[in-house]
């Protein structure tokens, strides 16, 4: 087994448990945790696939700004945790039954019907100079130059509809 | 070296458990980190195709994708302020106001 290998088994070991450990915490607090965990993982992933611009943008907006958001809410509205309710009985084995197929069928799929070749060499220094970053650059401003000033347009979107969301009219109690 | 493969069925996996976090959970917020989930699973097998077929586009693709996550992240926790503000829970199965 290389090291390659070894490295990527640990971890998809560490993304899987903490996916589960997100799953299945009673606590939203440490649900939220579970889930920076696991975009850490993720970003290293994309380390090893020879993406570092990536697994920063994925540090600083995932693990960064978007938890920290989550966390803010989950303590300011005390929500933690949920008193148990029982509305469906059935549904929760059902749910697991139903995801396990999903999980089987569409790996099943994806290896058999798609059959995606190649293998992920590691990265060479080459990802390491500007000439890599310099490369996406053009990209995306070359070729995916409206995308991007779509993007910009949503967040704005995004932004004028939370403070829309939020604000309290005049006169109007809380 | 690493088949393409192992990526795909981690991705697949990690997709299967954000589907289970919301049709297991009745919490609204921990919907909300599972819908975050699959879109990160979604995003390790399109950068993996990107590595294997040694484009950019991929990576743009996911630049994009975490932009737009962020984005819908901003709105769906102000929609979950704003309902508990007005149910004083967030137990998705109190949000049944339509129900017949």
């Amino acid at each position: 087994m290389t090291l390659d290998l070894a490295l990527f088994l640990i971890l998809a070991l560490v993304a899987v448990a903490t996916a589960l450990g997100m799953l299945f915490s009673k606590n939203a607090v440490y649900s939220a945790l579970f889930l920076v965990l696991n975009f850490v993982t993720v970003a290293v992933f994309y380390l090893l696939l020879g993406a570092p611009f990536i697994a920063m943008a994925q540090i600083t907006v995932y693990a960064g700004a978007i938890m920290v958001l989550f966390l803010f809410v989950i303590m300011l509205l005390g929500a933690e945790r949920l008193p148990a309710t029982n509305v469906l009985p059935w549904q929760r084995p059902l749910a697991i039954t139903l995801t396990v197929i999903l999980a089987m069928e569409s790996t099943y799929l994806l290896l058999s019907r798609a059959r995606p070749s190649g293998s992920v060499l590691p990265p060479g220094a080459e990802v390491n100079t500007v000439d890599n970053l310099r490369a996406m650059a053009m990209t995306l401003f070359n070729n995916y130059l409206l995308p991007f000033e779509v993007t910009s347009v949503l967040l704005l979107v995004a932004m004028v509809g939370v403070i829309v969301l939020v604000r309290r009219e005049k006169g109007q109690k809380s | 070296m690493i088949p393409v493969e192992y990526y795909i069925v981690l991705s697949a996996i990690l997709f299967a458990i954000g589907v289970a976090g919301v049709l297991i959970r009745r919490n609204a917020l921990i919907i909300f980190m599972s819908i975050e989930l699959m879109l990160n699973a979604a995003n390790l097998a399109v950068v993996a195709f990107s590595s294997v077929l040694k484009t950019f586009s991929g990576q743009v693709f996911v630049f994009f994708v975490i932009a737009v996550a962020a984005a819908e992240v901003a709105v769906g926790l102000a929609l979950i302020v704003e309902i508990f503000k007005a149910k004083h829970s967030i137990d998705v199965d109190q949000m049944s106001s339509l129900k017949g």
